[in-house]
């Protein structure tokens, strides 16, 4: 049976992992290589790192993170911030990340998806996304771009179709209106994502404690949830967060020893 | 210190292959020559990839004539994913021949309402003939899946793994000095590791 991930997310800037509130405000936390390793033994499914450095010399410590990490996990991450090109894609995927993860980019040009999937194969292609609460729309979300502070005209659920249709192989839907808020994941709109697109749909923004999780995997039926300040401060570890889940009846994955 | 040459073709993530064989302390040599090749221990076919682009690759460049003499040496070979798929003797992915080490065919996941395909994310592993690389993994351990198709050999006794997914599919291979992988056990965290060192050091 295919087992429910459960992936933490880790902002970089300028090679330290950052953790800000509703896009405002930000503090450093740690060493993201050393995040990494701890969360890889504490079993955690997937790691996702988002380079949220606009610099040059910010981007160089962050390539460098990414092949540190790469050298000490031995689980799949994905990568994500900055990534507008196909050499962006491939420089990514050399420093050994498994999917590169694409926003704003996409949405101003949506050709890059193809052109990724096309190149790296649609496993590579993972479409990040940030929905509004918005009445107007079609489906009652709007995708926002660069960081949640720009509306576009884009409705959330034609735009996930869309990136199904031009080769994306996943979907990181992120609430603006949940994230930070640690109340619990948007439902409705994961839900209705997961129930419109073929390929797999993470959950983003507003995970406080594991119900939370449990909530979003089966009743927003996602296929993974995303977390990032819940065990951050050490508020829940990975294997707490799996044990509970395991109650609710969430298959997920419990590495058992290695016999000699 | 026992070499492992790990074939480029231009396929998928090779590099997760090699820092897997550095970090269990053997020498990994990435490679698209044959002649390389040829001088190497063990020989790991990995990646991500399409089965007719794959194949077209392996036969212009002379792979495929390697990979038969190689396969034929009594080397041992490890395939991953693609490399679990190329050994068969073909694909359903674009009716593509493929190498024909095993007997049996490639073919698609089926069309299921609810069945999500490709196959991503982790799923058991449930062995089904005892091989030297499943020693000291635990039964139904959680490994890494990224794939839309998956290998039937025709012959009960090339089953190495099942996996249940919509349907129950073969997840691993065997035959002689074969082994394949349709999982990713460099993406497999300890179980995974702990496969790549037995094919290093056990098979």
């Amino acid at each position: 049976m295919l087992l429910k991930r459960i992936i933490v997310c880790l902002d970089v800037r300028n090679g330290m992992t950052t953790k800000g509130i509703r896009f405002k405000g930000n503090i450093d936390i740690g060493d993201p290589v050393v995040m990494a390793r701890q969360y890889y033994e504490e079993g955690v499914d997937e790691l996702v790192f988002y380079d949220i450095t606009a610099s040059a010399e910010g981007r160089r410590l962050f390539l460098d993170v990414v092949e540190r990490v790469a050298e000490q996990i031995f689980i799949p991450f994905c990568v994500g911030g900055g990534i507008g090109s196909i050499q962006d894609m491939r420089d990514t995927l050399l420093a050994g990340a498994e999917k590169v993860s694409i926003n704003s980019q996409a949405v101003k040009n949506p050709r890059i998806i193809q052109e990724g999937a096309s190149r790296f194969g649609s496993q590579c292609i993972v479409l990040g996304m940030d929905a509004l609460r918005d009445p107007a729309m079609p489906s009652g979300y709007r995708v926002v771009i660069n960081g949640g502070r720009t509306p576009t005209e884009r409705d959330a659920l034609e735009w996930a179709l869309e990136a199904e249709k031009l080769g994306a192989g996943e979907i990181v839907i992120n609430s603006i209106d949940a994230d930070g808020t640690k109340e619990g994941y948007e439902l409705p709109l994961t839900r209705m994502l997961s129930e419109a697109v073929q390929i797999p749909v993470v959950a983003s923004g507003g995970a406080g404690k594991p119900e939370h999780l449990a909530d979003v995997l089966i009743e927003g039926k996602a296929d993974a949830a995303l977390i990032a300040s819940m065990v951050h401060y050490g508020e829940y570890t990975i294997p707490q967060i799996k044990e509970y889940l395991s109650t609710r009846g969430i298959p997920v994955r419990v590495v058992p020893p290695l016999r000699s | 210190m026992v070499t492992i040459g790990i074939m480029d073709y231009k396929a998928g993530n090779i590099r997760s292959v090699m820092t897997a064989v550095q970090y269990l302390g053997a020498k990994g040599i990435i490679s698209e020559d044959p002649n390389v090749l040829q001088k190497c221990d063990k020989l790991i076919i990995p990646g991500d990839g399409e089965a007719k682009a794959v194949m077209e690759v392996l036969n212009t460049t002379g792979l495929s004539d390697f990979l038969r003499e190689y396969f034929n040496s009594g080397r041992p070979i490890l395939g991953i994913c693609i490399g679990c798929q190329i050994v068969l003797e073909k694909s359903e992915e674009r009716s593509t021949p493929c190498l024909g080490f095993i007997p049996g065919e490639v073919v698609r996941f089926p069309q299921q309402p609810g069945l999500k395909v490709p196959h991503m994310g982790w799923n058991q592993v449930h062995h089904e003939h005892s091989h030297p690389i499943f020693h000291g993994v635990p039964e139904d351990s959680p490994c890494y899946f990224v794939h839309s198709y998956y290998p039937v050999p025709r012959f009960e006794e090339h089953q190495a793994a099942r996996t249940e997914y919509g349907v129950s599919f073969v997840s691993a291979i065997k035959k002689e000095n074969l082994v394949a992988l349709q999982f990713h056990p460099e993406k497999s965290a300890a179980p995974g590791l702990k496969m790549i060192e037995n094919f290093i050091f056990h098979c």
